[in-house]
């Protein structure tokens, strides 16, 4: 039996973003007794780098303003694969979500009459987004940990104790979600700081862990986005869904390495910058697809007419859709005319003085002067499309947040999938965050107070000892000595170093299931990772377990591995191309498409018996011959197959080893009373011609 | 500032105005009057024509007067949240500069006796604006010639211009004026004129450190002119 | 472009004690001192401990001390350091050491708790708050702080006096109780709580001698001292030493 702290709380959430404080505020103001883990200090969480705002149809800048204009947005924005019930109650209740943050002092910029500013954001039809300059993550975040701190001081008067109703883990990593038979039982993890493991028994576990951008070398994500809530998920025997659609952005800073994927706002495009390639070719000309023909200037003399007269000038093709920008640059790049750093050039020296530069653009100045050393008013900017978000995630039910398949198993935000279907909108992230953070508290509120005691699931010493066995690996389990995995390792000698594995494991999904994707090279994809896979029960760490940065890293690894093999093989699975997921070899958008969502789920897991850790590891039997090998769903030859998707295609070997499945499975058709907000024009673009007239 | 330069500045003025207000001599040069010496409060005051020349204090002192009225200023600036930042770290290395170790075993701030007065920089405030208002009377007052005529200007009319100029930016961008003005309001937008006031007072306070040295050395110069010029070491030149 | 071996002293140890350790590394164009760490984490430290976040200054996870000054590593530009120059990395120095670069900064977190939360107004529902945009101005430049804690790293206060600490909340939180004395809706005084003599009483106002380290150090460029600290201590005046407002205030609600 290992040694491990052990802890028993009525409801645990995992990760303290919007959501996972959102839902555990909820969670202790229901009476539940509350955990939240996470894995950096409390109220750094990537929340804070969201700038925009918050999507909420207050209607205070345009009284027009209400839920089904929000909807409509979300939808449009999401290509109608959005679910449209969390569509539906995202914008209902967003308004009441952020009024409620007033309440617990967080101050918005204002409107003359002292209400909530909101701005214009992209995709938004109205003035939408409740903000705070540039920083209104930051006021989020920090809105819900003072209230956090609020509660425990309430808790402090009445008992004496801060911590005794809700408590922060801060800088702990969550590895394993126990259960006891199908239901869930708790968590398993460590503590950064000393390295200890811990146990924590709950019945209600919320999942709220932010996304998967740091197993791509170029993201605007944080270290902690390693797809940690969308493997344990997995690992714990719940459906992951809309893998493929992940949101790139397409300038990015490339260079300097400090600052690789962070945004580049599209207003210095807007405002005259330009894109070159290394052979100084404003490139972007012969990019421009037919259908834009007509609006896009053909020459460098009609495009630099536009910015001072747009009358009778065409728009420079700079200014295409991001997809477009973005395919672009990714074509210079691979054609070997990328800049120095793998993007392209962008330059906004050449076209305005530097004092016009340092008024326009006074936080991009600010941003490159600071933290790259580089002068835009000076030299160009390198820049390269940048993995932004993870539209796709736990499957979940639309008004519970609970997932799917697994009792006690909640999801919010970016970790939960089917909000934003295949595009989210700019402000719908922070929005969808205090919606579904709330509902997935509220929930696992409900769901633990209806445990009493006795009957609430508990997680066998069995599954802690592997759990544990697991997290210690790195430290020497199996160094190629010939332990008893050692033989299905290949050679098996060979101690790898996280820090090369995560950089080749970036590095592929990088260039092989980027922004611009082909069949061929997710094929090649899989493969690397099925090797990756392999190679990373190998990596070894050295010294010891408190605060070791590259034991960390080396159990990050099986999450990003996971979650990566998920967004492959969806994103060959889904032959158009829609949203956050572009096929070169599939360019079209396929109204029988978006009646499908691809489900991913860990392989094996029916042999698996309940899911336990022992048989869910990634170790013995999930990786080369034994299981089921990969399993990629029936290639039905692109959406023709529609007719087979009766959503238990059985899975397929391929030849490449996956340790997930893949399914397909119909969408709930949209409720009549929803459609009827749209034209039927618009609705024949998404919607098949039978399901109109269903 | 580094402290040094700090400490030096401040004993240089402390020198130079021990010598001055203890002197009780070459104050006044008419029309001008030292700001050092004004208002005048005690009867061994020399005669200032219409100046501020009010023998409150009778004749039983017999020291010399600017020792009466130096307390208010000197109080100010003891007590300014600038001046108690450049002493505290230039003369009493608490902290010597940031992040540097200090060399105390102790550290009480200002909670307690006699630091805790530092509070009363408010009163001092208030005092500073009379003596403000005191030596723009005697600026004025240098637009008349020696005689008492109107229709005068010499150098030393903008000397005394120039000081009492820097006096009142520097008495204004006072952190107590900056509250009391506005600072103390919830809500400016029930008060929209403090607002205002407000905010340009929050520019000078920007501007404290500036303000202070200017006009601590605009003040020191002001009374050397008029000792100059009262000694007779330099003839005032005269515009009008 | 150019690349070039830099010298780098990194404080490792624990709790038990450590010292400078020397690493010859490799630096290139445009990369920050946290760049340089990572660097070594790759390749010659793998177990350096270090916090980090963003990377782009605005979660505040990075805070050490670089050739002595409290800085964001990943705001510190390798750029500002010559070629020979030795840059020196060690953690801050006012919370204990756990390893390397972290330091335990539990000290902030229970100071905040000290802090009395936000007081909702009574009567007023959810979506009619009305605030004007010059009322929340003030406190919208504190919520700026990204929390970083250089503030209470370099603050003299506790810096080199533990014994400060129990009574002290340091400038960052004493910015906090300034920031919900300015909130235009916040109700404490109708609870009973007087949140500018608390600062005094319960926070330790009194032992800032505005020396101006914090807004000096701080990342955000929120003007601590002249914003935050100075007005509270002016407020607290009011509530405690200036026996007019006193009067005037006693006479008002006299009068009510």
């Amino acid at each position: 039996m290992t040694n491990v702290e052990r802890h028993a709380y009525d409801v645990v959430v995992v990760g303290a973003g919007g959501a996972g404080l959102r839902a555990a505020i909820e969670a202790r103001e229901r009476g539940m007794r509350t955990a939240v883990i996470c894995k950096s200090l409390f109220g750094k969480a990537h929340t804070v780098m969201a700038e925009g705002g918050i999507a909420a149809s207050m209607g205070n800048a345009n009284g027009h303003d209400n839920w089904q204009v929000h909807f409509r947005d979300t939808m449009r924005g999401g290509k109608f694969l959005n679910h449209w019930r969390m569509a539906e109650l995202h914008a209902k209740e967003a308004p009441d979500r952020v009024w409620e943050l007033e309440t617990w002092g967080a101050l918005f910029d204002r409107t003359k009459d002292g209400r909530i500013s909101q701005r214009n954001f992209g995709g938004h039809e109205y003035p939408r987004l409740a903000h705070v300059g540039d920083r209104t993550g930051l006021e989020l975040i920090r809105t819900l940990q003072q209230k956090i701190v609020s509660l425990q001081q309430e808790d402090h008067a009445e008992t004496g104790d801060y911590e005794g109703r809700l408590k922060v883990f801060q800088e702990c990593t969550v590895t394993r979600v126990l259960k006891d038979g199908d239901r869930v039982a708790g968590v398993f993890g460590y503590v950064r700081e000393s390295g200890r493991l811990f146990v924590i028994d709950a019945p209600a576990v919320v999942l709220a862990t932010g996304g998967i951008g740091k197993s791509f070398k170029v993201t605007s994500n944080s270290w902690e986005y390693t797809g940690d809530g969308h493997a344990l998920a997995l690992l714990a025997g719940a459906p992951l869904i809309n893998m493929e659609f992940i949101q790139f952005h397409p300038t990015g800073m490339v260079w300097p390495p400090s600052v690789k994927g962070i945004l580049v706002t599209e207003s210095v495009r807007g405002d005259g910058g330009v894109l070159r390639n290394s052979e100084g070719k404003r490139f972007m000309f012969g990019y421009v697809p037919d259908v834009f023909k007509e609006k896009y200037a053909q020459s460098e003399e009609e495009a630099d007419g536009w910015y001072a007269d747009p009358e009778t000038h065409r728009r420079p093709p700079e200014l295409l859709p991001r997809d477009e920008v973005a395919r672009a640059i990714n074509s210079e790049v691979k054609a070997g005319r990328g800049s120095p750093h793998g993007g392209v050039f962008l330059d906004v020296s050449t076209r305005l003085s530097p004092e016009e530069i340092k008024r326009r653009l006074p936080s991009m100045h600010h941003q490159f002067k600071e933290l790259a050393d580089v002068d835009i008013t000076a030299e160009p900017m390198e820049v390269g499309p940048t993995c932004h978000y993870m539209m796709g995630g736990v499957d979940v039910e639309p008004d519970t947040a609970a997932a799917r398949g697994v009792p006690g198993l909640f999801a919010a935000g970016e970790v939960a999938g089917g909000m934003h279907g295949s595009n989210r909108l700019g402000g719908n992230s922070l929005s969808d965050l205090l919606v579904f953070g709330r509902r997935a508290g509220l929930f696992a509120a409900e769901y633990a107070a209806g445990l009493p005691a006795p009957e609430r699931p508990a997680a066998g010493e069995e599954q802690i000892d592997e759990a544990a066995a697991e997290a210690l690996r790195p430290f020497g389990a199996e160094a190629g000595d010939g332990g008893p995995d050692a033989g299905d390792g290949g050679s098996g000698a060979a101690v790898e170093n996280p820090y090369t594995l995560h950089q080749e494991l970036q590095q592929v999904m990088n260039d092989l299931v980027g922004i611009i994707r082909r069949g061929p090279e997710m094929e090649r994809a899989l493969q690397h990772l099925a090797e990756l896979r392999v190679r990373s029960r190998r990596a070894l760490v050295e010294g010891h377990r408190q605060f070791n940065p590259g034991w960390h890293l080396a159990l990050d690894l099986r999450n990003m591995l996971l979650v990566s093999e998920c967004v492959a093989l969806a994103a060959l699975e889904r032959t158009e191309s829609r949203g956050g997921h572009t096929r070169d070899d599939h360019p079209g958008m396929d109204r029988t498409w978006r009646k499908v969502n691809l489900v991913c789920e860990l392989a094996g897991k029916d042999e698996a018996g309940h899911g336990t850790a022992a048989a869910t590891a990634p170790t013995a039997a999930g990786d080369a011959a034994a299981g089921p090998g990969t399993a990629r769903a029936e290639d039905a030859a692109g959406p023709d197959g529609a007719a087979g998707m009766s959503g238990a295609s059985g899975p397929v070997s391929t030849g490449t080893a996956a340790s997930v499945s893949l399914r397909r499975r119909p969408m709930d058709p949209i409720r009549p009373d929803l459609l009827d907000l749209f034209e039927r024009d618009e609705l024949l673009k998404y919607l098949t011609d039978e399901e109109l007239d269903a | 500032m580094p402290p040094l330069v700090t400490a030096v500045g401040l004993a240089l003025f402390v020198t130079y105005a021990t010598w001055r207000a203890f002197a009780n001599s070459h104050y006044y040069a008419a029309p001008y009057v030292s700001p050092f010496y004004s208002p005048c409060l005690a009867s061994n005051c020399q005669d200032m024509k219409g100046g501020a020349d009010w023998p409150l204090f009778g004749s039983w002192w017999g020291l010399s007067p600017a020792l009466l009225v130096l307390v208010f200023p000197l109080g100010f600036r003891l007590t300014c949240y600038y001046y108690r930042k450049a002493y505290y770290r230039g003369i009493w290395s608490s902290p010597p500069a940031c992040a540097v170790a200090e060399p105390h075993a102790k550290y009480t701030g200002e909670t307690r006796f006699p630091l805790i007065l530092q509070n009363s920089h408010r009163y001092f405030f208030y005092l500073a604006l009379v003596v403000a208002g005191i030596l723009t009377y005697d600026a004025v007052l240098g637009f008349r010639d020696e005689h008492g005529n109107w229709g005068h200007m010499g150098l030393g009319t903008l000397v005394l211009l120039a000081n009492i100029a820097l006096i009142w930016a520097y008495t204004v961008s006072c952190h107590s004026c900056r509250h009391v003005i506005g600072g103390k309001l919830r809500h400016f937008s029930r008060h929209p004129v403090r607002y205002r006031l407000w905010g340009w007072v929050g520019t000078l306070t920007a501007r404290h450190m500036l303000l202070a040295w200017s006009s601590l050395i605009s003040v020191g110069v002001a009374d050397f002119y008029v000792y100059l010029v009262s000694s007779g070491a330099f003839d005032d030149p005269r515009f009008f | 472009m150019s690349s070039y071996t830099a010298h780098f002293k990194v404080w490792r140890g624990d709790a038990d004690g450590g010292g400078l350790a020397d690493y010859q590394v490799e630096v290139n164009d445009g990369e920050v001192v946290l760049d340089i760490i990572h660097r070594l984490q790759a390749t010659q430290a793998a177990d350096l401990a270090v916090r980090w976040n963003c990377k782009a200054g605005k979660c505040g996870s990075c805070s050490a001390e670089v050739n002595g000054r409290p800085r964001l590593m990943c705001m510190t530009r390798m750029s500002v350091f010559s070629r020979e120059e030795t840059v020196t990395v060690t953690p801050m120095r006012t919370f204990p050491v756990i390893r390397d670069l972290v330091t335990d900064v539990s000290f902030n977190y229970t100071k905040a708790r000290e802090v009395p939360a936000f007081v909702p107004p009574q009567g007023v529902a959810a979506g009619e708050y009305r605030m004007a945009q010059q009322d929340v101005e003030r406190s919208q430049e504190f919520r700026k702080c990204i929390e970083c804690f250089l503030c209470q790293n370099t603050c003299h206060v506790v810096r080199d006096h533990d014994e400060n600490k129990p009574a002290f909340s340091g400038p960052r939180f004493l910015m906090r109780v300034a920031e919900l004395d300015m909130h235009p809706l916040d109700a404490a005084a109708e609870a009973g709580l007087d949140r500018a003599a608390s600062a005094q009483d319960e926070h330790g106002l009194g032992y800032c001698n505005i020396t101006k380290c914090c807004t000096e150090v701080c990342p955000e460029g929120i003007h601590i001292t002249d914003n935050a600290l100075i007005p509270l201590k002016e407020r607290a005046v009011d509530r405690k030493y200036d026996p007019l407002v006193w009067l005037g205030s006693k006479i008002r609600r006299r009068g009510q």
